[in-house]
């Protein structure tokens, strides 16, 4: 008889601090508990940078602020069976989507480029121009959270969703019996 | 150059003064100032602000902020004439697009902007109450109906040339009494005159009754006769009398809410132009119910060219010993009207919104309970009723609850003035008695085509062809009176999207989830619209729906996601027809080539992902 094969789990940080990486790792010795029901593909935990194969759960930390968070999100997307939005900048954009509030601009991805890069008295540029090396993948107008660009399964909620949270809710998915959150929970202070 | 300046700005200093004088400088009635001003000055210049605020006692930020709430009062110049189109979806269906076009083609101007001379100004609004003779407009004081590209021209040429604004009326304006202006230029298009209202009316009746009897048994007789209000909600009248009566107090006061903005409704209207002595005697048999002395008729802004006419019946009404001191000879009972004018607020129809208002406020709904008759206007008890319920009140007086009690249905008593207007052969003021059912209200307008019936405006519901054996009235489909048909050729999502456009307009922002959330519903119907929505997005549209519904604190926000609702569940294939799954899982709204268009053009680069030639 062979052991009931082991559930295939992708992670990912697309436009978010790692702080929901952090998190993740932060349900401590349970990690060795968790690791004899599930197998890494591609993360950042492992440094793998492409797929090997489809995977049963795809986790997303952060929202998509430039083209290549909207690749990889796609990417995950069709080599996913189910798709978890972690933290709030996944699920809303969060803190980087600070930058949609610039509304009453005629351009405002090119105020918020020169805020950051040219015109804050706070930077440090000698060259006075917007970094432009071709490696740089294009900005999006806008900050979008993930269920914009593709359809998200689940979310969980928290900057950052503690390690617990994290826990109890891989282990429901993988029981097969997750059901959401008691709303008690779920709460903003 | 200095000199002129300040010649100009106590010049303006001067007509807030006088405006404020003209008052008595309450400070309840800094609505009323700020018409005055926009009327002299055709905008709230910074000079009048201050000087109102050092007359008045208050802070400059105050008033401007009330001021900033009106659409028909102005923070900035506008031209000497102000012509607001309406710009309501019956007027699109009737051809506003073409009007719009030729007096923009006329005036140089596009919506919004006004002329180098500053002396036409062009604007949009919504329902101005005239969608039986749509398109239609205001222009200051008057209104224009019926108008066709080649009327709309020649209005605009001439008052682009500067001639008197009347002449467009009539060219004998100046010699018509006010009730022969109103008549110059609106028709009321009655069409079912029935046994209450529009029928024959004898001249107060019903008071010369009342003004006999004790105050309790009036609202005996009130609640006995079942009467429930008009304005939509349908609250038991008598009811509401006998809580106001009730409560201590030493002032109670009397408002009849004429701010008719639902789009679709015209009925009030109607009832102001041709029965205002009943109007006026309504209020006045509420007035001794409740012992009230003091009435205020809310009138909207929109219905500005029906003021002059109103102030001489109140004035004929005095003359006549109907108002004032000892009304019929009627020692102790006192009472007098005073018309306060709106200006371009549909929240204002809430009662709570139209209190604020009334006392120099934003047009802000307030927190219930209190309810009004509880505390209302300026904290004493006050009776807020619609103008239809205050016209019934007085028949009701005249020829006996029983009477009044033996029309209409068991929840609904007594005759409704439905406003009929969009695809049929006969728009206008319908009377007949609750229970009539959709399909025999369509046929008697000439409506054959009818595909879908918006009943009671945005606010209630839309219903199709499977639904018109329904019978309006409270125990089945309940209305404020407006009833807009559409025939198939209408665009449904369109008409729902125009809905949203006009709560997300008129929404006062107190309550977020009203504020953002209509924005974000509106979003949502937009992604139908353009065939990008997945049957999750149904889902999300309930979802919203009921979170505005649930956390919305007036009848604004409890009830603008109603055209979303009502046409998800009674054309659920028009939903239908425009979903589709989600491909792959992504989101068909995403289009990646849009958002990086921007960056594109920063960078001077193509996407290394996105672009198939980067290489070029």
């Amino acid at each position: 008889m062979t052991a009931p094969r082991k559930a295939r789990v992708a992670t990912v940080s697309l436009a978010g601090c790692f702080g929901c990486h952090m998190a993740l790792l932060d349900i401590d010795l349970r990690l060795v508990e968790l690791l004899k029901h599930v197998e890494f593909d591609r993360s950042p935990l492992n440094d793998l940078k492409h797929f090997t194969q489809r995977c049963d759960i795809g986790i997303i930390e952060g929202g998509c602020c430039n083209e290549e968070n909207v690749h990889v999100l796609q990417d995950f997307r069709r080599n996913c069976d189910v798709l978890i939005a972690l933290g709030q900048c996944a699920i809303t954009g969060g803190l980087p989507a600070m930058r949609n509030a610039i509304m009453h601009s005629d351009d405002p991805l090119r105020e918020c480029l020169e805020e950051a890069y040219v015109l804050s008295p706070y930077v440090e540029n000698a060259t006075h121009v917007i970094p432009n090396d071709p490696a740089l993948p294009l900005l999006l107008d806008k900050v979008y959270p993930c269920s914009a660009v593709v359809k998200i399964d689940h979310q969980i909620p928290g900057c950052a969703p503690s390690g617990d949270i994290i826990y109890e809710t891989l282990v429901q998915l993988l029981a097969g019996k997750f059901e959401g959150f008691d709303p008690h929970i779920v709460h903003f202070d | 150059m200095n000199g002129q300046a300040d010649h100009q700005a106590d010049a303006i200093a001067a007509v807030a003064e006088e405006a404020a004088a003209a008052t008595g400088h309450d400070r309840h009635r800094l609505l009323d100032m700020l018409l005055a001003i926009q009327e002299r000055c055709r905008w709230i210049p910074p000079a009048a602000v201050e000087r109102l605020a050092a007359s008045l006692g208050l802070t400059p930020v105050f008033i401007r902020g009330v001021a900033s709430f009106y659409s028909f009062l102005s923070l900035e110049p506008k031209g000497k004439v102000i012509i607001r189109l309406c710009d309501d979806i019956i007027d699109r269906h009737a051809g506003l697009d073409a009007v719009l076009a030729a007096v923009t083609d006329e005036l140089g101007i596009s919506a919004g902007e006004t002329t180098a001379d500053g002396a036409v100004s062009l604007e949009v609004t919504p329902c101005i109450g005239l969608c039986d003779q749509a398109p239609a407009a205001m222009v200051n004081d008057i209104v224009l109906t019926s108008l066709t590209p080649e009327t709309a021209r020649h209005a605009a040429r001439h008052l682009k040339a500067g001639k008197p604004l009347h002449d467009l009326v009539s060219p004998h304006f100046a010699g018509l009494t006010p009730q022969q202006r109103v008549h110059a230029q609106v028709a009321s298009n009655i069409r079912a005159p029935g046994a209450v209202l529009l029928g024959e009316v004898p001249r107060e009746a019903g008071l010369r009754r009342a003004a006999t009897m004790e105050p309790r048994a009036i609202i005996a007789a009130i609640i006995a006769s079942g009467l429930r209000g008009c304005g939509g909600a349908g609250f038991a009248t008598g009811r509401k009398w006998e809580m106001a009566a009730r409560e201590e107090a030493s002032r109670r006061v009397v408002i009849c809410n004429a701010d008719e903005g639902e789009p679709g409704t015209f009925k009030d209207r109607v009832l102001l132009t041709e029965r205002p002595h009943l109007l006026f005697e309504g209020m006045t048999i509420a007035a001794r119910a409740i012992g009230a002395a003091e009435g205020i008729l809310y009138l909207r802004g929109e219905y500005v060219y029906l003021r002059d006419h109103l102030e001489a019946v109140l004035a004929e009404r005095r003359a006549a010993g109907l108002l004032g001191h000892a009304i019929l000879g009627c020692g102790g009972f006192d009472f007098d009207i005073r018309l306060q004018l709106g200006a371009g607020a549909y929240v204002c129809g809430e009662e709570g919104a139209l209190i604020s208002s009334c006392e120099g406020l934003r047009g802000e709904p307030k927190t219930r309970p209190p309810f009004p008759v509880q505390r209302g206007y300026l904290g004493f008890p006050t009776v807020v009723n619609n103008v239809e319920t205050l016209c019934h009140a007085a028949r009701i007086l005249d020829l006996g609850p029983d009477w009044y009690f033996a029309m209409g249905t068991a929840g609904s008593h007594g005759t409704k003035l439905f406003s009929v207007s969009g695809d049929c052969r006969a728009p206008g003021v319908y009377e007949l008695p609750y229970g009539i059912t959709v399909g025999e209200l369509l046929a008697l307008a000439g409506a054959e085509d009818a595909a879908a019936v918006q009943v009671g405006g945005p606010s209630g519901v839309m219903i199709g062809r499977d639904s018109f054996h329904r019978r309006l009235g409270f125990d089945d489909l309940a209305t404020g009176g407006a009833i807009i048909v559409f025939n198939g050729s209408r665009n449904i999502l369109e008409i729902v999207d125009y809905y949203l456009a006009f709560f997300v307009h008129e929404s006062c922002g107190y309550c977020t989830p009203c504020r953002v959330g209509n924005v974000f519903l509106r979003q949502a119907i937009a992604k139908f619209r353009h065939g990008h929505a997945s049957a999750e997005d149904v889902e999300e549209l309930r979802t919203l729906s009921a979170t505005i519904i649930e956390t919305s604190r007036c009848g604004l926000g409890t009830t603008s996601p109603n055209p979303v609702l009502s046409t998800l569940s009674h054309f659920p294939l028009v939903y239908a027809a425009v979903t589709r799954p989600a491909q792959d899982g992504q989101q068909a709204s995403f289009d990646i080539q849009s958002a990086i268009e921007t960056a594109r053009g920063i960078a001077r680069r193509r996407s290394f992902v996105y672009d198939r030639d980067f290489s070029q």
